[in-house]
């Protein structure tokens, strides 16, 4: 290897490790067996961890996030992907601007949805309800929803759904027996996006989210803000741990995808 | 039969195709004006209103109150450092990425990926960890002897600007190699077989032809950097004060809606303003990456 190419690629590893190591040492950190977190532990033990269980305001709190990360995916994704089959049968001009719409949530500062968010549920009550913040979630789910099904969908030959049609099917029933099959890796991934992206919203649930409805990380964070506490670590540990399966996930669902196509090709 | 005839099957169905496309996008487009329009609209309705009568002295606080300027102020200073800090890293990385063989360029992305897809609360409880009076960098340039007393990297901008750095790191790095993957290899070649040296064909080549790449990341990273909240109120101890806290402490402390309002007002405009100048070089929906 040129010297050049390898001063280049020892730049680019330390600068991976620089990115992976942060992610990766609250891990080791959360099995500490000391209140003042320094590395490496003193000793190991699971103290952390048992807090974290045996604390009835933090399970709360997780059953709270769980629920709502898991209902606002499955309605984002449901919405999300009528929307992306709506934007990519419609080739006008003003569909196109409705599609920018869909991509708001992403572009506006969270901290301006927060306070927008705030402003409609205090005037509908719907402040500190699990209805409140499913429905915000939704809204922020969208995006990514909606950009994955749109890739799916543009790698779907619509000559398919259209013999379908011509054989006698109609639209919903092809939809879901003709397209849905050909871009479900596209829906899945953009329903784990919307699941991890709602399990970690953090800002807008600082506003909305309260009483029996607090969410893990508004929690976390508003511990955060008084004390460096290792149970974080414990729950940050879970968090990340979550965060690496569903990309793994998207990345096995992708994978599937790939080998199918593959699999036609020989037949 | 005059009038069926009247009408033209084919503007018949195309008439219902168009309420199809509408009453498919309708709940989502619902939710986001319900949650999203809606509020903005009344954001900026109010930002112009003081005791039931127009006024425009939230505004005019941009001008009087230094406060308002300096925040915005750091908060840009801040925005650029940290653009121009994950430029310069995601560029070399995203080079490598792009040039690898498949499966070195897949562990790459991943290392990119899973940062990506990790709550940006975890990370930046990570930097506060790692970067405290007594954390692992402070304890290792000490072992190392490099250092006689612990340095302040946190509670302070430098604390924000290296966390914030890390987590809009791949926001850069995944434009940057989407470009980068499309730019022939062969176009290298035929520079490299034409007499031109390495550094010569990557200058005057593989930069320009990356350039969308780079506007697309740096737009993304800059608007993404001026709206950050978590990692500016956990890491910057009080000190580095940005537009997001700005409202926040206006609401949360003051209950003040017609400063908030005109801040988020001013904030918004720049995003937007960015986005607009953005847009006419390349598609908005490249910078999403939608395409």
């Amino acid at each position: 290897m040129k010297p050049s190419k390898l001063i280049l690629n020892g730049t680019v590893g330390l600068i991976l490790l620089w990115l992976i190591i942060p992610v990766v040492i609250v891990m080791p950190m959360s099995f500490s067996s000391a209140r003042f977190l320094s590395f490496p532990p003193p000793s190991w033990s699971t103290r952390w961890y048992e807090a974290y269980l045996a604390s009835a305001a933090w399970m709360d709190a997780t059953k709270v996030s769980l629920t709502l990360a898991v209902l606002s995916a499955v309605i984002a994704t449901v919405l999300g992907t009528a929307a992306a089959y709506a934007l990519n049968l419609s080739g006008s001009k003003l569909v196109r601007n409705l599609q920018v719409l869909l991509f708001l949530p992403v572009v506006v500062p969270i901290i301006i949805t927060a306070v927008g968010v705030f402003v409609v549920y205090a005037n509908v009550g719907l402040l500190a309800t699990m209805t409140g913040l499913v429905l915000a979630n939704v809204m922020l789910g969208l995006p990514y929803v909606v950009t994955s099904v749109l890739v799916g969908l543009r790698k779907f030959d619509p000559a398919q759904e259209m013999v379908s049609r011509s054989l006698g099917m109609n639209r919903l029933r092809t939809f879901f027996i003709v397209v849905l099959p050909q871009i479900r890796p596209s829906v899945i991934s953009g329903l784990l996006f919307a699941f991890i992206s709602a399990l970690d919203e953090t800002v807008v649930a600082l506003f909305i989210s309260g009483g029996e409805n607090q969410t893990l990380t508004k929690r976390m964070f508003t511990a955060l803000r008084d004390e460096i506490d290792p149970t974080i670590a414990a729950i940050s540990t879970l968090l990340t741990a979550t965060s690496f399966l569903v990309v793994m996930l998207v990345a096995l669902s992708a994978r599937n995808d790939s080998a199918r196509v593959v699999a036609d090709d020989d037949a | 039969m005059a009038i069926s005839s009247a009408v033209d099957p084919s503007v018949l169905h195309e008439r219902r195709e168009q309420r199809l496309i509408l009453m498919l996008l309708a709940p989502a487009l619902l939710v986001v004006i319900g949650l999203l329009i809606v509020p903005l609209c009344w954001l900026a309705w109010q930002s112009f209103r003081q005791d039931g009568g127009f006024t425009l002295a939230h505004y005019a606080r941009f001008v009087s109150d230094d406060v308002y300027w300096r925040t915005f102020l750091q908060t840009f200073r801040i925005a650029f450092v940290v653009t121009v800090a994950t430029l310069l890293l995601a560029y070399p990385v995203a080079y490598v990425a792009a040039s690898a063989s498949r499966r070195m360029s897949i562990l790459i992305l991943a290392m990119v990926i899973l940062p990506f897809w990790t709550s940006v609360l975890v990370r930046s409880y990570a930097w506060l960890i790692l970067l405290q009076r007594r954390g692992l960098v402070n304890s290792a340039l000490d072992g190392m002897g490099l250092i006689d007393q612990p340095l302040i990297l946190v509670n302070n901008e430098l604390g924000t600007v290296i966390a914030t750095t890390h987590i809009l790191l791949p926001f850069m790095v995944l434009p940057l190699y989407a470009a980068m993957q499309k730019i022939p290899a062969d176009l290298m070649m035929a520079g490299s077989s034409l007499g031109g040296s390495p550094a010569h064909v990557f200058w005057r080549v593989f930069l320009p032809l990356s350039l969308p790449g780079v506007l697309a990341g740096t737009v993304l990273v800059f608007v993404l950097a001026l709206g950050f909240y978590i990692t500016p109120e956990l890491l910057g101890g009080g000190r580095t004060y940005m537009v997001s806290m700005l409202v926040s402490r206006n609401i949360e402390l003051y209950s003040e809606w017609g400063a908030a309002s005109s801040i988020s007002v001013v904030l918004l405009l720049c995003v937007f303003g960015i986005f607009r100048l953005a847009s006419m070089i390349i598609p908005f929906e490249r910078i999403m990456g939608a395409r």
